[in-house]
């Protein structure tokens, strides 16, 4: 078989693999995980082979079966972790440092998995608007017609946005809601969340959704000095629903079903949520922390608290199919 | 013989249509209401904007590749040379790669639109600001200048090996129109697969597409997987598309069904008639402007980048492996695939039933990357599996890079085999007939006859193949083993962040390795058939 002819030659592709060890499959960026797992390796000496993804990480894991190497599976979003869940590629988990570090409404009751981060879907606005409140139902407001800046609505952070808004009213009322953001933008939706703030530095727009940690990452000076122009343009503002709080969704992990590395895989979700690492996604990636005794990085904290909106992760999960179908239908890329 | 040779295209195919058949398996898991839906809400739009992106990309590729293939091999001019090769080049650019680099230019709040206002005397781009790149025509022009190389290759080889006679004949009995009336129909199969190589590559293209806002078919897969999690209907809405494709392609062979395009005598380059004065210059223009607009400026632009780049944050320790990675895996799949697509294009020619099989291998090009690697998946973990359970190391997915492997032959084969076709197809039967007559058979043939003079179509295939591996990003990101990167995969990491600049020097280390041979493409030897001078 040719298959087998080539295994010698490629096996020399196939990273070499150490002692004390777990496998990581994540979508999350290198840039992010790479830090928190050097960190882990230092702390508990194992080390920790990875595989970056973007889509079809679920279903991967799925095609391996049960001679999948993968221990922990790290991704954002809720949808996606429910969704691994809803596949039956994850583990239960009992651990009293998990339980301990996250609450209750972060993770899920069987242990299947847990949230990581936190990340607000946030308001950025034009920093002479000096707004300091914002309502998500504003955004269809005709007031703000032709000013509004927002990424495509098919994207994972904005099909959650639309889940929440679904399940605090229905979904005619969203679809109504999400026509009303559609008349209201001045530009295609498109590009990344870091743009509404570039966009608004320009001039194209005034407000804008994105996520909260992009500010922090701009203000840090990281991403370079373009980014700090297009950042001290704007005002990062803490939009709620008006019988609720903020849109937050989460980064989050489960133990594979699979996992040949259990213990090292619960170890390293013990210490993702240890105020150390939890330090490092505040202060690496700028994400809220999930174990509340850990600090909100300043860049961040200096825009207000965050009241986080009530409405259950797991419930805007659900309504994720229909908010992506009403995406479609009101033509919110067109 | 006959029947190994066709026994070998038979399995050629068969590796490329099993993933289909597996996304067939997907598919046919239901997806309850999608169709309604697509129907209602999707698909007027996307048909729409698929239709649109196709035909201009195809008119673009065509006019822009036949026509300055034909000016550098018909005519002289100054720069002719430089151009020869430098028409290639936008090659080694990646289309999510341009499209990140043209928005970044001509961004509203960019240089290029504040000096346009500065000299206009606006102050804001609220007051003024040209057309927004994130279109449908942005996305044209954008593949269309990426992509036209495809056809520039073709065509200029038809018209280098093939054309010299029966062009300079035309010019002689005074015909003006030699292009339209002789050049054009000659070029027309190398056109075509060309053409078809470029319209299957912006149909499936993600990347590109999704950053310009143009929603397309592909977009709507992506939609109906990842944000519906509905995986079954995602095959569905592929394999529809994949049905068009085919239909378009098979139509294109039926129209030209009777024609043969062989040449017996043996080929010599045209005669150039020197162009001078304002004919000069606007070849010379015609030229540089797809160089300048599909390499030069999206180059340039990532060389200020990563210099930006490396005096902030250093060269990433890692790149130099993750290239090292690249070159290896591109060159191993290259020569699987060139091997795989001569087989399969030589039963071809062989026999009749072997052009089927050529079809057939010919449509893994035509699905989106990760759809593509999601059909691969079980097929490759189930081959993992039985290695591991005949005690065996698993070399596909679960220990090696054995399915990126697979994935980059599925995915380009269409180009070996339908490159090899175009070679041979200028191949006259008689060569063939004469060496059968001497004793030899299909195999001694082929060594002899074929390969010998198909040898540079071959080359400029390898590295075509090669480029395209090297940049392939979402079958590489899906299937390749823990711990292994490659600098697409890096480029994707840096830029998952929104942070696209911080790619910038991945990046321009995928575009010089495209470059390299591209300009070996362009510097190859005239063909040399045996007994030529």
């Amino acid at each position: 078989m040719k298959h087998l002819a080539l295994g010698t030659a490629l096996s020399f592709l196939a990273g070499a693999t150490a002692a004390q060890e777990l496998n990581l499959y994540t979508t999350r960026e290198p840039g992010l995980v790479e830090p928190l797992l050097a960190a882990f390796t230092a702390s508990s000496g194992i080390e920790v082979n990875t595989i970056f993804l973007k889509e079809g990480l679920p279903e991967r894991v799925e095609a391996e079966g049960d001679r999948s190497p993968a221990d922990v599976m790290m991704t954002v979003d809720i949808g996606n972790l429910v969704d691994l869940v809803d596949r039956g590629l994850t583990q239960p988990v009992e651990s009293e440092v998990l339980e301990a570090a996250i609450p209750e409404s972060m993770r899920d009751a069987d242990g299947q998995w847990f949230a990581l981060s936190l990340r607000a879907r946030a308001l950025y606005a034009a920093k002479d608007l000096e707004l300091t409140e914002f309502h998500y139902e504003d955004l269809a407001d005709p007031e703000w017609k032709g000013r509004v800046c927002i990424r495509s609505g098919q994207h994972p952070y904005n099909i959650a946005l639309t889940a929440a808004y679904i399940a605090h009213y229905d979904e005619a009322e969203a679809e109504a809601w999400l026509t009303g953001v559609h008349d209201n933008l001045a530009r295609k939706a498109g590009g990344g969340d870091r743009d509404v703030a570039r966009d608004i530095m320009g001039g194209l727009c005034d407000i804008g959704i994105a996520n909260s940690y992009y500010v922090g990452q701009m203000l840090s000076g990281n991403g370079g000095p373009d980014q700090l122009e297009w950042v001290n343009a704007i005002r990062l503002v803490f939009p709620t629903f008006e019988n609720g709080g903020t849109q937050i969704n989460v980064s989050g992990a489960a133990v594979a079903k699979h996992a040949p590395n259990r213990d090292e895989a619960v170890a390293l979700l013990e210490y993702l949520v240890s105020p150390e690492a939890q330090k490092i996604y505040a202060e690496a990636n700028f994400e809220h922390p999930v174990n509340a005794t850990a600090a909100v990085s300043p860049l961040i904290v200096q825009f207000g608290d965050l009241v986080p909106d009530t409405i259950s992760l797991t419930e805007v999960a659900r309504n994720r199919k229909a908010a992506s179908e009403l995406a479609e239908k009101v033509g919110f890329d067109n | 013989m006959t029947r190994a040779w066709l026994g070998g295209a038979a399995a050629v195919a068969l590796l490329v249509c099993l993933p289909v058949v597996s996304l067939l398996a997907i598919a046919a898991q239901g997806s309850a209401g999608l169709w309604s839906h697509l129907a209602a809400n999707v698909l007027p739009a996307a048909l729409r904007d698929t239709l649109i992106l196709l035909a201009g990309v195809g008119v673009l590729v065509a006019v822009v590749g036949t026509g300055t293939a034909w000016l550098v091999t018909a005519h002289d001019f100054a720069g002719r040379r430089l151009f020869e090769w430098a028409l290639l080049l936008p090659l080694a650019v990646p289309t999510y790669i341009s499209a990140y680099a043209w928005l970044d230019i001509l961004h509203p709040v960019g240089a290029v639109q504040g000096w346009v206002r500065a000299v206009l005397g606006y102050s804001s781009p609220r007051e003024f600001r040209l057309p927004d790149v994130r279109s449908m025509t942005g996305c044209v022009l954008l593949l269309g200048l990426v992509l036209y190389p495809y056809v520039y290759l073709t065509a200029r080889a038809m018209f280098v090996t093939q054309a010299a006679g029966l062009i300079e004949a035309a010019r002689t009995l005074g015909e003006r129109r030699v292009f339209r009336r002789v050049a054009l129909p000659l070029a027309r199969p190398a056109v075509a697969v060309g053409v078809s190589l470029a319209l299957m590559e912006a149909l499936n293209d993600i990347g590109a597409s999704e950053f310009l806002g143009v929603r397309t078919m592909t977009v709507s897969v992506y939609s109906t997987w990842i944000g519906r999690a509905d995986l079954p209907g995602a095959a569905q809405i592929s394999l529809a598309m994949l049905a068009l494709v085919v239909a378009l392609v098979m139509l294109e062979r039926w129209a030209r069904r009777n024609q043969r395009y062989a040449v017996g005598q043996r080929p010599r380059p045209i005669g150039r008639s020197a162009l001078r004065g304002w004919r000069a210059g606007l070849a010379m223009l015609a030229c540089a402007v797809p160089v300048l607009l599909g390499f030069a400026a999206p180059a340039t632009y990532l060389m200020v980048e990563a210099w930006k780049r490396v005096a902030f944050a250093g060269i990433s320790p890692t790149l130099w492996t993750e290239a090292l990675n690249t070159v290896l895996l591109a060159s191993a799949a290259t020569v699987m695939v060139l091997i795989c697509g001569t087989v399969a294009a030589y039963a071809a020619r062989l026999h009749g039933r072997g052009g089927l099989l050529a079809r057939a291998t010919t449509l893994g090009y035509a699905v989106p990357g990760t759809v593509l690697a999601i059909g691969l998946l079980p097929l490759v973990a189930a081959l993992d599996r039985g290695l591991i359970a005949a005690g065996l190391p698993a070399v596909l997915l679960l220990g090696g890079s054995g399915a990126v492997l697979l994935a980059y032959m599925v995915r380009f084969m269409a180009i070996a085999t339908g490159g090899v076709e175009s070679g041979f197809a200028r191949i006259p039967p008689s060569l063939d007939h004469a060496s059968r007559s001497l004793g030899q058979g299909p195999s001694g043939t082929f060594l002899r006859v074929h390969l010998p003079l198909s040898r540079p179509a071959l080359v400029a295939l390898a590295l075509l193949v090669f480029v395209d591996c090297a940049k392939e990003l979402p079958a590489t990101l899906l299937l390749r083993p823990l711990n292994v990167e490659t600098l697409a995969t890096h480029l994707y990491g840096e830029a998952a962040r929104g942070t696209y600049e911080e790619a910038a020097i991945a990046a321009l280390v995928i575009v010089a390795i495209g470059m390299a041979p591209v300009i070996l493409l362009a510097r190859q030897p005239r063909p040399r058939y045996p007994g030529t001078p």
